[in-house]
């Protein structure tokens, strides 16, 4: 393999990490107040058709980029509903909404677009445009750091800095702020956050909204910006790879960044190369495929360290007598 | 204006004024009125259910009450939430700790109390409030150490200083003592004079008379959801009060003839467990159950009686013998479940009964069957027999004259004595050799609880040997026939009951082997010192 | 405290909820510029009035009896089995291996061997879930979506590197031998007059379901394991207590259920399709979950909640092709019968109870 390719490999993981990552922290936000959410999936794909229709719909890609936020926002309020509010099964709920959205976006972009399933391709304005960092040009010839700084680092579209910024801010959110406290606290331990005098009930609805919002912009980067149109189930599987990139960072922002990174990294390698030679044998496609997962259920049985989720998590908050 | 206030007197700290509050069909209280004037240790006395915690929960705006009125200081005030109880200086201390078990103890206390979006100033103004409080109150804690490193007593105090921290005038603590040793929980009753000296207020709502004596000035008494009396301590006896909880003279003597032992039944030698944090529970137990006698098993809770019931129940591991009829049984691997050990002739009434002995959502009829259901003679083909095993049930049901007679309900709908009432008939009519019963009467109606020791009674009787656990020391007394003391996994003695007393038994449920020619509490304190300078090498 | 009947629980909740599905549902459909009447119609007409339409209502059904048992027995032990999807596309890989290499004489005797391989690889597929889950708390619902992945991920690569025919184009394998055709409704009761269920693709799988229903009450409600089963299912602790081996019951339902939700495969590969193709379970085992909630884990209700989505799922066809829905109306209803019946149950039970409290004659407790 060469720098080029390596490079173009490189400049490809970055893209295909950035909606892992938004959904990832979108996850991390709902699971730490206590709420799983096995609806990432759903809620990226509501986003990005709606995101994708709206944009074509009005030609300005942060119209769409609103709108896909706030459809997603409203399968978290469903979510919320049911978890929070009418204590209902959150496994339950999650699985419901994804098929949800499975179905909503095929139903409404047939009948707004009649092409099977399918929005049309965005042009001009309705499309996520790349940005170039400052300094690209002028650091293009240093060797090696240039031309990395030039393809991998800049030339993003701009949700992609979003995504990776949302890494620091959430850590710091997270443990530097009296949110990120109540937070915590909140899926470890509800009763002691009630009886501290604070509403468990809005703390996870606003850590549910959050993980609605960060999931809305994954899907508006995957449809206006990673592809120019929203087809069906366009998310393939994404907001599961997202869900084992959360339990490999045991909740954690950084190792967030880090999981996502590789299964962004094993994404690329996927689409660049068919069948992987690594001299001595070929590694098939289906197992760069079914790495991400193979290494979660490998994390999960805690032969690599012991993936602790939040305590109270999944179950919901009743007073007790 | 309240005219109460323009009278010389300090108006209440607390003053509850026909509170009443329903679950349902359940009246949990009944028009309940308490005066709590400032700078005192007021007590709440009565038995399980009989509403104590729903009444501090409404003080504590957990619950809303349906009527009444609640008045700090002489101010009307709306409890609706934490919040507001918060805000009106009432902190609480709740018997199952509020904590967040993977926090510090600095992040703990500023939760909720947070000055400002940003948490280092908060954490930074704690950490110095924390030195204070500690220092003013002998309350002692790491401000960085994570809940789930400390022990339960300091995990209280990191409750009481949460509490102390939002500037709370008024305290409650409920069943303060329940998970305590007696040096702690003297420790504890140092840390609320002390409050008192400083004018706060303290409602102290437990179950123990001893408690009620040795620290309140006025005492009220709680039964069945009603306030019967309140008392200035001085002034009453624990009789008085006694009779003052359950509404009559408390008959704890059971008639029962002189105990006639046999042959040793179930021998334990040195027997441990260790659990699955790595803390030895059971550090070496031998004891021996003869037949026809009721060895009664006594301790403060938390001191290796469950490991004990669970591994001669054989729901968890240990090393060390125990003999059934001479024969030794596994402690380990396949054969060590409840499967193996009812089949050697051991039945077991745990002491959690919604938890272990019923499953709630099984009607009775199944439960009736429940861990001998697997028992050939209940089944037909591949199949279980249904319709005999509900007539069985119906029998035993008559017999042990569990209300409703219903098989077909669910144990859930059951109330605590008759629920007790249906694993007591599985148990004892599995015609063991060895019954091993925790906690009996805990939490069962006081109609039943005759009932039930008698049962016990007349199963030591027809020759089996019995192993019982309990807190309640009485109960140990009216039952026994000798008396074994559990303490920090070891038996500390055994006694007659003829031979001793329930102060012999106090000091060696804390540990204390010989009788001192010190002052009790002096002995006691001396032994805990000990204990924890030796858990603290244990962890160098 | 019961706060009302147990009846109205176990059939007013559910009936209420998928009501309020319904009627979201038509909302839907009025959405897409169809009368929802009109939409029934055609429905109940291309699945219902002939029995070509039944022949495809009942082969859906099938599928989804099975994927249901799978998930209601996984249910009863509380464990959310998420995994029926995967277990029944390797029962698939199981089904093709038992038809295409080995020569069978008869379809009776290839049936019985792709039942037992179809069962055989379902629950192998749901052991590694079910043992990490026993032995080391690895929690089954996450484990279960991953297995799903990577059975997708195993069954590609074998289609496209071991099992494909030379020279063939596309990821699938070869047609089973004829020998191993099962019979179809059509072959089993049209007779030289009349011809049933004309082309369609209900076979005598649909009989094994029915069995399999039937098998799962008795294990259920009739024997020891069933007992045990339950019991873990409700308390945990309780089972300890009895002498009842978490690890023996969380891996033998996890077995149970996998190897249903593998027999799949043999209605869906072996009757239907003859030969095993990518993504052969078609989202069943993920209907199977609705199906459960919507039955309450009974097997009565899974097989009438089978039905109900197999004229879902036949009506849907027949409304994609006569009025250009999509056949996504039905992953759409699906969606909602699962929150209504699974995840927002209480939106129904809370105010029912309060009705049932406020109507409780006096004196009665």
């Amino acid at each position: 393999m060469d720098f080029a390719t390596l490079l173009q490999l490189l400049e490809s993981t970055i893209r295909m990490s950035t909606p892992l990552l938004l959904a990832c922290l979108a996850g991390l936000f709902s699971e730490r107040s206590g709420i799983f959410d096995i609806g990432l999936e759903g809620k990226m794909l509501i986003a990005a058709f709606f995101s994708a229709a709206i944009a074509y719909n009005t030609g300005n890609v942060w119209l769409g980029l609103l709108a896909g936020i706030g459809a997603s926002l409203g399968l978290s309020a469903i979510h919320g509903l049911a978890s929070i509010t009418f204590r209902g099964n959150q496994l339950i709920s999650g699985v419901a909404l994804n098929f949800l959205a499975s179905g909503i976006t095929v139903l409404i972009a047939q009948s707004w677009y009649k092409q099977g399933g399918k929005t049309p391709t965005l042009t001009g304005g309705a499309r996520l445009n790349e940005i170039n960092l400052p300094l690209t040009e002028t650091l293009r010839d240093v060797p090696v750091l240039g031309p990395i700084y030039a393809q991998v680092i800049s030339g993003h579209a701009p949700l992609v800095y979003v995504a990776f910024l949302a890494v620091p801010a959430t850590w710091w959110l997270l443990f530097r702020t009296r949110f990120g406290l109540r937070l915590r606290a909140v899926g470890e331990a509800p009763e002691a956050v009630d009886t501290a005098g604070i509403s468990v009930i809005r703390l996870r609805y606003t850590a549910v909204a959050i993980c609605g919002i960060l999931c809305g912009i994954a899907g508006a980067y995957m449809a206006t910006g990673l592809q120019p149109f929203f087809g069906k189930e366009m998310t393939a599987g994404r907001g599961y790879i997202a869900l084992a990139a959360l339990i490999f960072a045991k909740w954690r922002p950084w190792y967030a960044l880090a999981a996502c990174l590789l299964f962004g990294f094993l994404q690329a390698v996927a689409i660049r190369f068919q069948n992987f030679d690594l001299g001595a044998f070929t590694v098939p496609v289906q197992v760069m495929d079914a790495l991400p997962y193979i290494l979660t259920v490998v994390i999960l049985a805690g032969f690599i360290g012991k993936a602790i989720p939040p305590r109270a998590g999944g179950t919901p908050y009743v007073k007790e007598r | 204006m309240d005219p109460r206030m323009t009278e010389s007197s300090p108006a209440p700290a607390i003053e509850l004024k026909g509170i009443s509050k329903a679950f349902g069909p359940v009246q949990a209280n009944k028009d309940i009125s308490i005066r709590v004037m400032p700078g005192t240790i007021h007590g709440i006395i009565g038995e399980n259910g009989a509403g104590k915690s729903t009444l501090m929960s409404i003080l504590y705006g957990f619950y809303k009450a349906d009527s009444g009125e609640i008045r700090v200081n002489g101010n009307l005030k709306s409890i609706t939430d934490s919040q507001a109880a918060i805000a009106a200086g009432i902190g609480m201390v709740f018997q199952h700790f509020k904590l967040v078990q993977n926090f510090t103890v600095l992040e703990n206390v500023i939760l909720g109390a947070e000055d400002g979006a940003m948490l280092r100033p908060s954490l930074d103004k704690a950490r110095g409030e924390l030195k204070r409080l500690a220092e003013d109150y002998e309350l002692q804690v790491d401000p960085d150490a994570l809940i789930e490193n400390l022990s339960v007593g300091h995990q209280q105090r990191v409750e009481i200083l949460k509490a102390l921290y939002r500037q709370a005038d008024i305290l409650i603590l409920d069943e303060p003592t329940g998970v305590l040793t007696p040096a702690e929980a003297d420790h504890l009753f140092r840390i609320l004079e002390g409050l008192r000296r400083e004018g706060k207020t303290i409602i102290l709502i437990t179950h123990k008379l001893r408690e009620i004596m040795e620290i309140t000035d006025t005492v009220s008494v709680m039964r069945r959801g009603e306030m019967t009396a309140t008392v200035k301590t001085a002034e009453t006896s624990p009789e008085q009060l006694a009779e003052l909880m359950v509404g009559r003279k408390v008959l704890l003597r059971v008639d029962k003839a002189p105990a006639t032992p046999g042959a040793p039944i179930l021998e334990i030698e040195n027997l441990r467990h260790v659990d699955a944090h790595g803390v030895e529970r059971l550090k070496g137990i031998s004891l021996t159950v003869r037949k026809g006698e009721i060895l009664g098993l006594a301790g403060v809770s938390g001191n290796g009686q469950s490991e004990l019931l669970h591994v001669l129940g054989g729901m968890t591991n240990a090393t060390g013998t125990i003999r059934v009829k001479g024969q030794e049984i596994d402690l380990t691997g396949k054969h060590s479940d409840g499967q193996s050990r009812r089949a050697r002739g051991i039945a077991h009434v745990p002491e959690d009964r919604h938890h272990e002995g019923l499953i709630l959502d099984y009607t009775a009829w199944e439960n009736t069957i429940f861990g001998y259901h697997r028992d050939p003679e209940i089944q037909s083909g591949p199949f279980m027999n249904n319709a005999a095993i509900k007539a069985e049930a119906q029998a035993k049901m008559d017999r042990y004259d569990v209300r409703p007679p219903n098989p077909n309900l669910a144990a859930k709908n059951f109330s605590g004595g008759n629920q007790q009432k249906i694993v007591l008939a599985r148990e004892i009519e599995s015609d063991p050799d060895i019954l091993l019963i925790g906690q009996p009467t805990r939490g069962v109606d006081i109609g039943a609880i005759e009932f039930i020791h008698q049962q016990i009674v007349a199963l030591r009787d027809a020759g089996k040997a019995i192993l019982l656990v309990s807190v309640e020391l009485d109960e140990i007394f009216s039952l026994s026939d000798r008396i074994a003391v559990m303490f920090d996994g070891q038996i500390m003695g055994a006694r007659l009951p003829s031979e001793t007393n329930q102060t012999e038994l106090g000091l060696l449920m804390a540990g204390v082997t010989e009788m001192p020619d010190k002052p009790i509490i002096e002995a006691v304190t001396e032994q805990m010192a000990a204990k924890a300078q030796r858990e603290a090498a244990r962890h160098d | 405290m019961d706060k009302m009947p147990a009846w109205a629980d176990a059939v007013l909740v559910p009936l209420i909820s998928i009501l309020i599905a319904a009627v979201l549902s038509a909302l839907v459909i009025a959405a897409l510029g169809m009368n929802p009447f009109e939409a029934f119609q055609l429905m109940v007409e291309g699945a219902l009035m002939k029995s070509s339409g039944w022949g495809y209502t009942l082969y859906y059904a099938t599928n989804f009896i099975f994927t249901g048992l799978a998930v209601a027995v996984a249910f009863h032990a509380r464990m959310f089995n998420i995994g029926g999807e995967g277990q029944a596309q390797i029962g698939g890989l199981g089904v093709a291996l038992a038809c295409l290499f080995i020569p069978w004489p008869h379809w009776s005797l290839a049936l019985i061997a792709a039942t037992l391989a179809a069962a055989l690889f379902g629950a192998a597929w749901a052991y590694i879930p079910a043992i990490l889950q026993a032995k080391r708390g690895s929690h089954i619902v996450i484990t279960t979506i991953m297995f799903n992945f990577i059975a997708a991920a195993l069954i590609n690569y074998v289609l496209v590197n071991l099992l494909r025919p030379a020279g063939a184009m596309e990821p699938a394998t070869a047609t089973f031998p004829a020998a191993t055709s099962l019979p179809t409704f059509q072959q089993m009761f049209s007779t030289s007059e009349t011809v049933l269920f004309r082309g369609s693709p209900a076979n005598i799988t649909f009989f094994i379901a029915v069995a399999a229903c039937i098998g799962v009450w008795l294990l259920i409600w009739r024997t020891r394991l069933g007992y045990e089963l339950r019991a873990f299912g409700f308390s945990e602790t309780g089972a300890k207590y009895a002498g009842i081996s978490p690890v023996k019951i969380t891996v033998v339902s996890m077995l149970i259920s996998g190897a249903l939700a593998g027999l799949m495969a043999i209605n869906a590969t072996m009757g239907e399709a003859e030969r095993l193709v990518l993504n052969a379970s078609e989202g069943a085992g993920f209907i199977g979950i609705a199906v459960a909630l919507m039955g309450r884990s009974h097997p009565v209700g899974v097989f009438l909640a089978a039905l109900l989505f197999g004229f879902l799922y036949q009506g849907g066809a027949e409304l994609a092709f006569w009025a250009n829905i999509p056949r996504e109306l039905v992953t759409v209803i699906q969606a909602l019968v699962i929150l209504f019946t699974g995840a927002l149950d209480n939106l129904v039970r809370w105010p029912l109870e309060r009705a049932f409290l406020a109507f409780r004659p006096k004196g009665a407790q």
